[in-house]
Formats: structure tokens, C-alpha cells, sequence
């Protein structure tokens, strides 16, 4: 059964739906009012809240805190400068994903690395026999996500000391909310301008309450995980256990992933200090990667035609679906959707997806399979970018 | 142009026998012993002005022929003093049993106990047939789960059409009793407790282990490998012979120095720095420590994969063996050997029933001193008179169990209540032993570790438990002698066969780096 | 008047492993007797009424290792067989805390993070490796030994495929499994966790049935064979069966009798009749005989070839092996019938923890200490109990709102080393209940009836040797092609025509059936040369 969140005495009013979802143990308001899409508008127009307390947090201190993180992740944390924020997988000694999360440089010897799955015994476990201490801080940390374009006025009515303006994409700040210290980043898994508040979980409630105040006037409103899934799939962010398996729960090898099949070869850093997985990356960096992450964008003619042929209009996922499709080239199987949606801002269907390297080309067409009234059918899609929707809000600085 | 091809860290009798072999191939080789005197805990040593002791190896009966003739090792003054007496096992009921190296006479010796006499035979024939395979098996480099060399596969297979030469029914024996207890073993063979109590006693060697452990039937195989016999001058001296074979053949050895740290770089072993501070490089590094100090310390946990830190974490070390040294004016007299002194040149054993030695585990794995211990003594002197001055006589008594790990006290405070309860115990069998010594010396787990560097006081390196062997040891992972850094052996007890002075890991490890090191 | 009457086979003893056999020759279109020395089938898989209204899992008591596929060939969902999931493990600390371990994975995450957040982690991923191993392991359950010592091309065959089988494994997965094999469970778990009192709980699976503590090695490989269960297609699931453990015996019964085989109970046999080396039927205590080209025991290894046949008829290799072959039992069973639910200090009132296991294992050195009496004859005064309340799972166990209690309980040596089991059977009785009151204050003033099994009751009662309920030690020794004797282990005895069935032989204890299965295609592959 879950547990409620620190925010759950808010939440729970507001979720006139009742449409919860277990996350990492916790009840988590899946959508508040009936029409998601208000929730979905909200963050891309103006202002959403979201309760992401069910986060796993950990942090790393001590004189070696720098040399344990970097053992983990595959990017090199070395260059992250204190009150920077980066965001890395991190993998197993074959170079399989185990999971992806931010780390936050608090100050020289200590971090706050966030993480979808437990990961407590890993980081510790990396960092045998060095001096640093790895603690499990999620019950200790409530967090709420404030995203959207106008996410900073509303965060400077609350926090007027703080130098919000300057704050760049991926560092954070540190201040005080009723005496209590916070801790504001940059961040967000929405793709536009937003941050993070990481606070005490006594805390967390009356902080609630204070946005939501601030934010009403502009146009603020708390958005559930189906809001989030469209906004996440828009800005080509992966989800575990959805576009790829962590390696510790696969149940055969083949279920596994390197970076470079779930898009983030970008962020393996072959040349950096050793980290764990390096030997094999570099291995499969010299061999090339059987497969690749992309985008889809579903022809929507195509699929006009194909429901047409039984006399409906295309019938798209409204909110995002988990549901992994097949796809194919020349009647071959070649890879798999494994999050798609209609994007409401874009107003196409699109998709991430892995595919055979050899079709990871941009622009190479791939059929995606629908189901059309019970029957298989295909859809002709283009390979595209992951990242289907950035706007300018997202990294930019404000004036001033 | 590295400073050597290999340094060999630690100059235990494995280290030298690695250093002599390397040398011995045309190698330029550095040993570097942090003590002052060599052989690690298969020494000799004056504890006691006049008195020369065996510190813990009693004597060197598994030293494998491939080392001892590989080496020449009697022509650089090994020599070996033979005994009769395999074993003496003092009962409280005044008598004795005694079992002879050589079957023949001990069917009869046993008869004077029960019909055991008949069992006796089948038991000596299949141990003796097992512990022929053993020590075949003992000189091959482990197989590994996957992809074996070729030449590795087909020793193997020569092995294994071995065992199916024992013929159906010994082979199907042999797999059945290797992982079985000793416990098992024995009852299924033998009716006397005191033959029981005596044989079980190699069994759980090294381990901290009872005889109702499954794989403790392995180790009275392993321990039969070889016949007891002394070293003439101590145990040492098989070191001393080893630092010859080596240093005629060109390899330096250095004592008191101390290795503070192997250096690796991405991955390969490159040489050692010292506790000066200086380093030295070489194209491979063979490590005579036990794998934790080896891989934990020397290496540091954060050159490995987690995945290698966690079972060697794992790694049951676990040693439970003290010795008390006594220095002694006179032989003291043990009633059951009926005045008959060669009795006593074997080993003397306090062990008399299986139940005895598990109840002696028994306080061992709940983290206390036995309060009834195994005991095995032995005194060098009587065969070796130079050891002691002229009269007297040493005597090292092997105690079992003295856990590492003390529950509720520390080795500090028990040392010397060990000592005690030792020469108590044996002065049941030999009553005017307390009024014959002039000295003793205690040598706790915890001593082991400090003075010898044995982690946890383990002359095994890890106990030889079922888990421990084979493509187990020491952990599941490590291929052969080789680590998972390249250009890093293991060539001490650690690792394949395993504990005793064989030799045999020293020698095994060494070739295994002639064949992959240029 | 002594009959004579003739079948194709005939099966001795009607456990779930006789019954299973028999149903598979039967459907092979085999003429089959069974004969059941008890008047009612099942063996230690029974449920009886011993004090009435009150029905008594009187052995074997939970359900997982059943194999699948011959609930689907037997079809014995149609034949009332229904398993019912066990919800849940309490384990009751000294402290007055607890272990909780459920469905949801989040709470029993919390739960142990409460303890250790390093644990908490560890047990999923612990969870995953024994669901990789249970997977490792499957094959070697549905396959007949192979024989090692044996030249003949279908042996070579076999064994290469079973290497395959293990060299196309995980490398990493293969360490564990090496480990599993020689390990013991409390080292095993130790690798995994650090919180003592949840290595305790975990490393009772791997004692359980067997004259080994927690620290001896070979314990991890019990605890492997404990998670070999599969129910509905998942690993590592214990069920209750409805009606009790009696109910697999009756569904398996309903099969077999449906595909022809003839049950007869209150028949005990004494002899397998032979003529020259081969065996032609069994005769009876009472006198009477019957014939058949095929005999099949289910018993333990001792009574199947020491009691049953003339050891003078066999190799003295292979009576001696049996007769060393291990049967000490270890455990007993106490059985109370309950005026009222019995409320835990730990979690006082009722709840879905009384729906699942309640483990009274609260340290490893507790178990170690419980072993240690045993070793030496004694039955443990502080023993290992595992204990289910078949009633709050199955309510027609027991009237309404009384409820009927099963402890297993570890450890009861067969062999008492100062007294005897009559003499010591309600001592040991008396040190299950004041042992468990302390965890359950309110059980003494609700007992009202109270059946005290030891190892040799069971024996005396339903046959086992040494009232050893796995017919036989699962030790390395006694494994594979080495169970129950080397060169024995493919079903067959020097006895042509006679065959071997229970869980004496491959793949051993537990309600698997697979022993009886694996079996019957044996015999069946002879019946049609």
C-alpha cells in the first residue's frame, strides 16, 4: 500500500479525480482535475506545481566525495563546479545502464545526487574504501517541481533575496524558507523553464501553500504525472522501466542498455578518470552500438488513412502510453516505441523509440504499428530528433 | 625500462619458491620482506635464548616434489629429519593411540581399541587413492567458468579421465565424500571415538570449521598429500633453502622492507611503492600476502570493480589458530606413551571424539575461546636436539579454536588466560609439564596479524571451506593466479591449492607469469 | 483368504510422489495399483481432523515447489486443487520490533529500511539473483541424472547437455550459483545483508528439513531449493493449499483415479516379490499378493531397498551406501487447535500478518544455538518455528472463530541421546509453547487441543525413515546423480522391473511430484520395450 507524501495533506484536496499512482511507495495524484491537458497547459503557458518527493536522494560527503561520484557516473563530475547541477546515467561494470538522476554540487566534498530507483548500496559499494559518506537522505528531503514560463516571478515573490535572475540552467542556489534552509535548482523533467525546491518534509506543506499563493496571479496550478508524461516525452527525457530496463531488474541480458542505445552517449565521457563501465563503453564505442534512441513523429496522413479505411479519425493516446509498439523497415522487425503521444503543442504524434543503428538515421522512414479496431496495421513515421519541443525559456537567462 | 620484470611482495616460502622459479627462467626479481627474518609464518625463530621455534608450520610434510627437486632445494641445505610417528593421541583413560607413518602397523595398534583394524584398510586405501588425485589436481593452474585455453582444458581432461580411472565405483566415491564433513566420512568408516577424535583433527585445519562442516572430508584428503616429517634446523630452514635457490639464480631479496602500496594504472599492476616512499617498477607484481591485504590494502578497493570488492568482502578469512611455545627444561612425560620416547615425535594430539572437537568449534562460532580445545603439539627437539640446549627441549603447541573475532573480550586480555588453559589441558596427559617449563611464548590470532601480517590471523589465507576452493579461491572471479588487474599475481596460500607448505601456489603463479609476462 | 490379481504396475505408498507416478502410468494407458498403508492417501501430505471440527495440516504444511507442469498434465485445478497465496513472513524480535515482509515491495522496503537502508536495498536486489538462480536451476529439475561413470553415448549426451546448459549461462550468474552449491545460507545472506535478525529469518529456508544449522555449509544450497517454487509461472511463491496439504494429495488422488488407477488403502506392503532378479509383483502384511510386471516404491530409500527387498538380492555397494545414506529427521510439527486467534506482542490484534508466515528465527545465533542441542542429541529447548494459521487463510480449517495453528519446528533430533521421543514428546511439546508464548502472549489460554509430532512419530505414523521429511538429507552427497546411492540414481534398482519414485531420489524433498513424474517416464520407457 502507499504511503502519503509530505505534500499529501495539499495533494489530496486538490485531487478531485481520486486518480493516484503508486511511486516508489508513495501516492502520487496522477492527474488533479479531469481534463489533463489543463495541467499540461498550465506548465507549457504558465505555471504548474508537482509533488516529487518519491525521488530517491542521497548524499555524498567527505575528502573522496568527488573521486565516489565520479566513479559512478559516466560524465565527469570534476568539471561540475559547486552550485552547478548535472544530470548523468550511471552503469554497471559491463556498461549497462543502471540509472540516470541529477547531481548537485552543494559544496567541495559534498553532492545531492537524485535517482529513480534506490541506488544507496551501489554508491556506497562504488566507493569502497574511500573516504566519503554516502547517505540515504529521501525521507529527509521533501521536493516540489516548479515548471513553467512563469515559474521564475513566482519564485522571486517568495525568495526576494535570492539571485533567481542569474541562476542558468543546471545550477542552484541555496536560501531560506521560514528559517528553514532550501535549496533551489534549476532543473526540471518538464523541458521548459523550471525549478526545483528541496526543503525539510515539515516544511514542505506550508512552502505548498506559499507558491500556490504567490502563483495565482499567475495562472499556477498543481499538475499530475499524466501532464508530466506528455511534457517529458515532448523534451525527449527517458523514463526507466519504460524507455529502457535498469540493468539491475533485467531479466535477460538483452534487456539491458548502454548509454549509447538510450541516447546518452553524450554524457559517457570515455576520457575522463576511470568510472565503472568505462572498459566496456570504450569497447563498444570502438565496435559501434547495435542499437539507437530516437524520435518519432508518426505520419499523420497515414494514420488519417488507415482509421479512414474503417471510418474514424485517427485514434492517438491522449496521455502518453507505456505501451511498447513494434516497429519495422521493409517488413523487417527493427526496434520499438516504448513512449508515445499526441503532442498537444505540436500537434503530431511522436514517439521515443529504439532502433536498429542502421535506421537511426534522421529522416529514415520506419513503419509503426497501430492497432485499427482490433486489427494490425502499420503506420508510415520519420526518425527525428528526441527532443521534439525546447523552448527559448528553457536554458535562457532573464535580463536584468 | 622497468627496475625489475617482477617484484614478489612478501618472502613467505610461496613468495621465494615464485621469486626462485622466475629467477631461475632468467628474470630479473626483487623480494621484498617486510620482517627481518623470511619464510612468513613457516619460520624459526629464538623466542627464547637457546630456544628455537617452529612459529607456526610444525614441519613442511606437503612441500610438493615439483618445488623441493624443481629448485634443488638440497643442495642449496634443506634437509628433512624422517619420522616413524605420525601421530600420538593421549586419552583420558590413560591410553594412548598411536598411528605410524605407513599402514602396517596401525591395523594393529587400532585392534588393541576395537574392530576398527578392518575399516582401517579401506579407509587408508581410498584416502591415499583420493589424496593421489589432490595432488595432481594441486599442481594445476584452477579452470575458470568460461573460456579456457585449450591446453588448460586438456590437463583438466587428463585429470578428470583420473578420477574415471579410480574405476566407476572409487569415482563415484570420490564425488560423493569430497564435499562431505569429516564427521560424515569417519562415522561411515570408523566406530572408535579416540580414531575418530585423531583423524578428524587435519580436517578442520586452518578453518574455522567443526567436523560436521561439509567440505572438511576435502581437507583430510589435502592433508594426506604428504607424510609428517621434521625440517632439520626448523621449519625455516626451508625458506633459508628457497632465499638461496633464489639468490644463486640472481634474484635480489631485501628483508625489512615494508610495501606500502602496489601501484596500478588503468587497470595494470606496474610496479610498488614503499613504506620510504620510494618506488620501484616492474612488468608485473606477484603478491605472497593473503588476498585482502593484498587486493584491500596494497591495492586499494578503488581499483576494482564493485562487483570483484564485494565477494572479496566475502572473502572468509576467519583465523582461529593460536600457538603457545614453551620452553621446556626436561621431556615431559606422557604416561600413555608408556615411557616409549619416539611416541612423541609426531604429532600429539588432544582431540578425543568428534563431539570434542565440535564442541570446541562450537565456542569458536559463538565468538569464544574452547573451552575444551583440540590441542597439537609437537616437540622438535627430540628428533632436532640443536634447537634447544642440550636436555631441554621446545615445545609448540597448535591450539584450536581461538577465534579472531573474541565476542566479549579482546586477544589483549585472553593471551595469556590461552596459554594457561593450553598447558592445563595438556598437563592432563603430561602431569609434570607445568613444573618443566622455563619459558612460554603465546602467539594469538590477532599476533599473527600484527607481527606476520596474516589478516585475521588466517595462515590459510582464507579457510579452505567448500566455498573457498577451486575456481573459488580465493574468490569466484579471479582467473588462475592472475587478478583482475593485469600484471598482478597472486602467488601466496590465497590461492589455488591452497594453505600448507607446498609450494605449490608460489610455483603454479610463477609459471602462469613466465607464460603472459615478456 | 489371500488374493492374487494382476496389473501392469503396481505403485507403493500413495504420498504425492506415489500418487503423481501412478497418475502418469495411468495415463499412459498402464493397468495401476496403488497401495496405501494408511486408510487415506497423501502420506505427509495429508490433513486430518484430530480433534474435531478442527482440520490439521498435520506434516508438510505450505505448498510452492508443486512443479506446474504437472498441475496442468494432471489437471488437478478440475480436481479441486486450489492454492491459496501466502500472504506474507513476521518475524518477531526480541525487542518487541518486527521483520515484515509482503506483498507490496515498497512496504517491505520500509519496513526494512527501518533497520538498515542497505538491507532494504539488498533484498530486492537479493530477490532478483534467487529468481535468476531458481531460473538456473529449472532445467535440472525436469531432467533424469545423467550418469557420469557410464560411457554409453545416451550419457555422454545427457551430460553434455547439461554442461551446455550451464555454460550458456550469465557468467556472473554462474558464481552465485557456485557459491549457492557450497556455501553456507547465513554466509550466503551475509554477503547480502547486515541487519543479523534478517539473515536469521532468510537463512531459515536453508535448514529447513535438514541436520544443519544456518553456518554449515551446504545450508545455501537448501535455501536455493526452497526457492524453486513456481506458481502460477513465479518464482519463489508459497501457497497454502485449500483444505489443507491433504487437499494436493486428494486433487492428485481424483486425477489418478480418473485416468484408472486403483487405490487401495490399509494395505501395507511387505515384500517386493522377485524372480531371478527381477520383480513380479508385491505381497502384502496381511497376506495377500499381487502381481505385475512393474513395481514402483515411493518410499524412503531405506524401506524401498533395505526392508522391501532382501539385501542379499542387491550389491553390497548399494547396501552399504544406503545404509549410510543420511535420514536423520530434524524437525516436529506441533499442531494446536486455537479457541481464538492468537494476537503477537510484536503486532497485537488481527491482521494480514496472521494471513502469512509468523518465523520465530530472531538471530543467526539463535538457530546456531537451537542446532548445537541437536547435534548432541537433545531437542532444542529455544527452537526455529515456522508457523502458519491455515484457518485465516482457508476458513473451513476450523469452526468460525476458532482457528487451527501450525508450527514447524526445527530442530528435533530422530535420535534423542539420554531419553526417548515417548518419554521426551511433550517436554518438547511444552518448549514449542512456552518459546512461542513469549512472542504470542495469549497462547496458552487458548489452547485447546495440542498434537505433538517428533521425528520418530512421524516415522511410526506415515514410514519416513528417521521421520526425515525429505527422505533423506539434501546435502551435497546425497544430490543428483548421487541420490539416493551413485549408479541408483536414475530411478532403476538392480531389480529389473523395480523402480524407485519418492523424494529419496532426484530431484528431492518438498511437494515438487517431480521425482514421481521423472520417474514414471522411466518406467514407461522400459514398459514399451
Amino acid at each position: 500500500m502507499p504511503i502519503p507524501s509530505p505534500l499529501h495533506s495539499r495533494t489530496a484536496p486538490l485531487c478531485i479525480t481520486q486518480e493516484w499512482r503508486d511511486w516508489s511507495g508513495y501516492l502520487a495524484a496522477i492527474t488533479y482535475q479531469p481534463a489533463h491537458e489543463v495541467e499540461y497547459y498550465a506548465v507549457r503557458n504558465a505555471a504548474g506545481l508537482l509533488d516529487v518527493s518519491p525521488l530517491y536522494k542521497y548524499e555524498v560527503t567527505g575528502p573522496d566525495a568527488l573521486r565516489l561520484v565520479n566513479r559512478v557516473m559516466t560524465r565527469d563530475i570534476a568539471k561540475c563546479r559547486v552550485g552547478q547541477v548535472m544530470y548523468s546515467p550511471w552503469c554497471d561494470e559491463d556498461g549497462k545502464v543502471i540509472d540516470d538522476g541529477t547531481i548537485a554540487r552543494l559544496g567541495e566534498q559534498h553532492f545531492r545526487l537524485t535517482a529513480a530507483d534506490p541506488n544507496l548500496r551501489w554508491f556506497q559499494d562504488v566507493g569502497y574504501g574511500m573516504d566519503a559518506d554516502v547517505r540515504d537522505v529521501s525521507t529527509q528531503l521533501a521536493a516540489l517541481a516548479l515548471q513553467g514560463p512563469n515559474s521564475l516571478p513566482i519564485l522571486k515573490i517568495l525568495f526576494k533575496e535570492a539571485k533567481l535572475d542569474a541562476l542558468k540552467y543546471y545550477y542552484l542556489l541555496q536560501s531560506e524558507f521560514n528559517g528553514t534552509p532550501i535549496t533551489i535548482t534549476r532543473t526540471g523533467y518538464t523541458g521548459d523553464r523550471g525549478y526545483e525546491l528541496w526543503i525539510a518534509p515539515d516544511k514542505a506543506a506550508p512552502l505548498w501553500d506559499r507558491v500556490m499563493e504567490a502563483g495565482k496571479s499567475y495562472g499556477i496550478i498543481p499538475f499530475g504525472l499524466a501532464a508530466l508524461d506528455i511534457l517529458r516525452v515532448e523534451a525527449g527525457l527517458l523514463l526507466i522501466e519504460v524507455d529502457y530496463t535498469s540493468s539491475q531488474h533485467a531479466k535477460i541480458p538483452a534487456q539491458k542498455s548502454s548509454p549509447y542505445e538510450i541516447g546518452l552517449g553524450w554524457a559517457a565521457d570515455l576520457s575522463k578518470d576511470e568510472f565503472i563501465g568505462q572498459r566496456a563503453l570504450q569497447a563498444e564505442k570502438k565496435a559501434g552500438s547495435p542499437r539507437s534512441f530516437v524520435g518519432l513523429e508518426v505520419d499523420w496522413k497515414d494514420l488519417d488513412r488507415l482509421y479512414g479505411a474503417v471510418n474514424l479519425p485517427p485514434q492517438v493516446a491522449g496521455r502518453a502510453s507505456r505501451i511498447a509498439v513494434p516497429l519495422y523497415a521493409n517488413g523487417k522487425h527493427v526496434g520499438q516505441a516504448t513512449s508515445m503521444v499526441f503532442s498537444p503543442i505540436l500537434k503530431k504524434y511522436v514517439a521515443l523509440a529504439t532502433v536498429e543503428s542502421s535506421y537511426a538515421q534522421m529522416g529514415k522512414e520506419i513503419e509503426f504499428e497501430v492497432t485499427v479496431e482490433y486489427v494490425r496495421v502499420r503506420a508510415k513515421a520519420k526518425v527525428t530528433k528526441s527532443l521534439f519541443y525546447e523552448p527559448p525559456q528553457k536554458k535562457s537567462v532573464a535580463r536584468g | 625500462m622497468t627496475d625489475f620484470d617482477f617484484i614478489v611482495i612478501g618472502g613467505g616460502h610461496n613468495g621465494l619458491t615464485a621469486a626462485a622459479w622466475l629467477a631461475k627462467a632468467g628474470r630479473r626479481v626483487l623480494v621484498l620482506e617486510k620482517r627481518a627474518t623470511l619464510g612468513g609464518v613457516a619460520a624459526t625463530e629464538e623466542l627464547v635464548p637457546g630456544f628455537h621455534f617452529n612459529i607456526g608450520a610444525p614441519d613442511a610434510r606437503l612441500l610438493s616434489p615439483a618445488v623441493l627437486d624443481g629448485l634443488d632445494l638440497k643442495k642449496h641445505g634443506l634437509e628433512f629429519i624422517e619420522s616413524e610417528i605420525a601421530a600420538f593421541a593421549p586419552q583420558a583413560d590413560g591410553r594412548g593411540l598411536t598411528l605410524w607413518n605407513g599402514a602396517e602397523k596401525n591395523a594393529s595398534e587400532i585392534s588393541r581399541f576395537s574392530k576398527d583394524d578392518q575399516a582401517w584398510k579401506e579407509y587408508s586405501r581410498q584416502t591415499s587413492r583420493f589424496a593421489g588425485v589432490l595432488a595432481k589436481m594441486a599442481c594445476l593452474r584452477p579452470p575458470t567458468i568460461k573460456n579456457n585455453p585449450l591446453g588448460l582444458m586438456l590437463a583438466w581432461g587428463r585429470l578428470a579421465l583420473q578420477v574415471r580411472a579410480l574405476g566407476g565405483r572409487d569415482m563415484m566415491q570420490f564425488m560423493r565424500v569430497l564435499p562431505m564433513s569429516g564427521y560424515q566420512y569417519l562415522n561411515e568408516h570408523f566406530e572408535t571415538e579416540a580414531l575418530k577424535g585423531l583423524l578428524s583433527v587435519p580436517g578442520v585445519t586452518g578453518s574455522t570449521q567443526g567436523p560436521r562442516a561439509s567440505g572438511t572430508g576435502f581437507m583430510l584428503f589435502y592433508q594426506q598429500m604428504g607424510a609428517a616429517r621434521q625440517v632439520s634446523g626448523g621449519v625455516g630452514q626451508v625458506s633459508a633453502a628457497l632465499a638461496k635457490a633464489a639468490q644463486a639464480r640472481g634474484a635480489q631479496v631485501r628483508t625489512s622492507i615494508g610495501v606500502k602500496r602496489i601501484l596500478s594504472e588503468r587497470g595494470r599492476g606496474i610496479g610498488v611503492e614503499l613504506d620510504s616512499g620510494e618506488q620501484i617498477s616492474a612488468k608485473a607484481v606477484l603478491s605472497n600476502a593473503d588476498p585482502r591485504t593484498t587486493f584491500m590494502d596494497l591495492l586499494g578497493a578503488p581499483q576494482l570493480e564493485p562487483r570483484i570488492v564485494r565477494r572479496l568482502r566475502g572473502l572468509k578469512l576467519r583465523g582461529s589458530t593460536a600457538t603457545v611455545h614453551l620452553a621446556l627444561s626436561g621431556l615431559p612425560d606422557f604416561p600413555a606413551a608408556g615411557g616409549d620416547q619416539a611416541r612423541l615425535t609426531g604429532d600429539i594430539v588432544i582431540c578425543p571424539s568428534l563431539d570434542y572437537a565440535e564442541k570446541a568449534f562450537d565456542d569458536a562460532k559463538h565468538g569464544r575461546i574452547s573451552a575444551y580445545p583440540i590441542l597439537i603439539a609437537r616437540i622438535p627437539s627430540l628428533l632436532d636436539p640443536r634447537l634447544a640446549p642440550t636436555g631441554q627441549h621446545t615445545m609448540s603447541i597448535i591450539f584450536r579454536y581461538a577465534p579472531y573475532k573474541l565476542a566479549e573480550s579482546n586477544w589483549d586480555a585472553e593471551r595469556e588466560r590461552l596459554g594457561d588453559l593450553a598447558v592445563e589441558t595438556m598437563a592432563k596427559y603430561a602431569p609434570n609439564l607445568k613444573s618443566l617449563i622455563l619459558n612460554r611464548r603465546v602467539i594469538t590470532p590477532l599476533d599473527y596479524e600484527r607481527e606476520y601480517g596474516l589478516a585475521e590471523g588466517s595462515e590459510m589465507h582464507g579457510q579452505m571451506g567448500l566455498d573457498q576452493l577451486l575456481l573459488q579461491r580465493p574468490v569466484p572471479g579471479f582467473v588462475g593466479y592472475r587478478s583482475p588487474v593485469d600484471g598482478l599475481y597472486l602467488c601466496g596460500a590465497g590461492a589455488h591449492p591452497g594453505g600448507g607448505v607446498t609450494g605449490l601456489p608460489g610455483l603454479n603463479a610463477a609459471k602462469q607469469a613466465l607464460k603472459e609476462i615478456r | 483368504m489371500a488374493e492374487t490379481k494382476r496389473y501392469d504396475a503396481i505403485v507403493i505408498g500413495g504420498g504425492h510422489n506415489g500418487l503423481v507416478n501412478a497418475a502418469y502410468l495411468a495415463k499412459a494407458g498402464l493397468s495401476v495399483l496403488l497401495l496405501e498403508q494408511r486408510p487415506m492417501v497423501g502420506g505427509a501430505t495429508v490433513s486430518e481432523e484430530i480433534y474435531p471440527g478442527f482440520k490439521f495440516t498435520v506434516f508438510s504444511y505450505v505448498v510452492s515447489l508443486l512443479r506446474p507442469e504437472i498441475i496442468r498434465e494432471l489437471e488437478l485445478p478440475r480436481h479441486g486443487l486450489a492454492i491459496l497465496p501466502l500472504e506474507s513472513t513476521i518475524t518477531p524480535l526480541p525487542g518487541g520490533d518486527y521483520i515484515y515482509r509482503g506483498t507490496d515491495p515498497h512496504e517491505t522496503f520500509r519496513n526494512i529500511q527501518r533497520f538498515s537502508p542497505r538491507d532494504a536495498e539488498a533484498y530486492r536486489e537479493y530477490g532478483h539473483a534467487m529468481y535468476q538462480m531458481a531460473k538456473a536451476v529449472k532445467y535440472i529439475l525436469s531432467i533424469r541424472p545423467p550418469d557420469p561413470t557410464s560411457l554409453h553415448p545416451r550419457e555422454l549426451m545427457a551430460l553434455l547437455k547439461l554442461g551446455k546448459h550451464f555454460l550458456n549461462l550469465d557468467e556472473q550468474h554462474m558464481y552465485t550459483l557456485a557459491k549457492l552449491m557450497t556455501m553456507s545460507s547465513a554466509d550466503f545472506l551475509e554477503e547480502w545483508f547486515e541487519f543479523d535478525p534478517l539473515v536469521a529469518t532468510l537463512s531459515a529456508s536453508g535448514i529447513i528439513g535438514t541436520f544443519l544449522g544456518p553456518r554449515s555449509p551446504g545450508s545455501a544450497y537448501v535455501l536455493l531449493h526452497h526457492y524453486m517454487g513456481e506458481i502460477d509461472g513465479v518464482f519463489r511463491a508459497w501457497g497454502f493449499a485449500k483444505g489443507g496439504t491433504g487437499g494436493v494429495a486428494e486433487a492428485i488422488a481424483s486425477s489418478a483415479q480418473e485416468l484408472g488407477v486403483e487405490i487401495r488403502t490399509n494395505a501395507k506392503v511387505a515384500k517386493v516379490a522377485t524372480r531371478n532378479g527381477r520383480a513380479t509383483g508385491v505381497v502384502l502384511e496381511n497376506g495377500d499378493e499381487f502381481e505385475a510386471k512393474q513395481v514402483v516404491s515411493s518410499l524412503d530409500p531405506k524401506l524401498t531397498f533395505l526392508k522391501l527387498l532382501d539385501p542379499k538380492e542387491l550389491p553390497s555397494d548399494l547396501v552399504g551406501s544406503i545404509s549410510k545414506f543420511e535420514t536423520q529427521g530434524s524437525s516436529g510439527k506441533v499442531n494446536l487447535a486455537l479457541d481464538a486467534l492468537p494476537d503477537l506482542a510484536c503486532l497485537p490484534g488481527e491482521g494480514v500478518h496472521l494471513k502469512g508466515a509468523i518465523s520465530i528465527s530472531p538471530s543467526v545465533a539463535y538457530i546456531e544455538r537451537a542446532y548445537d542441542q541437536a547435534k548432541y542429541g537433545q531437542f532444542s529447548e529455544k527452537p526455529y518455528i515456522d508457523i502458519i494459521i491455515p484457518s485465516m487463510i482457508d476458513p473451513q480449517m476450523a469452526p468460525p472463530g476458532k482457528h487451527v495453528m501450525s508450527c514447524f519446528v526445527q530442530y528435533a533430533p530422530y535420535h534423542l541421546r539420554e531419553s526417548d521421543w515417548e518419554d521426551q514428546r511433550e517436554a518438547f511439546g511444552d518448549a514449542v509453547v512456552n518459546t512461542l508464548s513469549e512472542y504470542i502472549p495469549n497462547l496458552k489460554n487458548i489452547i485447546l487441543n495440542r498434537q505433538v509430532l517428533s521425528p520418530w512419530d512421524i516415522e511410526q505414523k506415515i514410514g519416513l525413515s528417521g521421520g526425515n521429511i525429505f527422505q533423506g538429507e539434501l546435502s551435497l552427497s546425497q544430490l543428483f546423480f548421487l541420490r539416493p546411492s551413485p549408479g541408483y540414481a536414475q530411478y532403476r534398482t538392480p531389480i529389473r522391473g523395480y523402480y524407485q519414485c519418492g523424494s529419496g531420489t532426484h530431484p528431492g524433498g518438498g511437494i515438487t511430484g517431480a521425482p514421481g513424474r521423472l520417474a514414471a517416464f522411466e518406467v514407461l520407457k522400459d514398459a514399451r520395450k
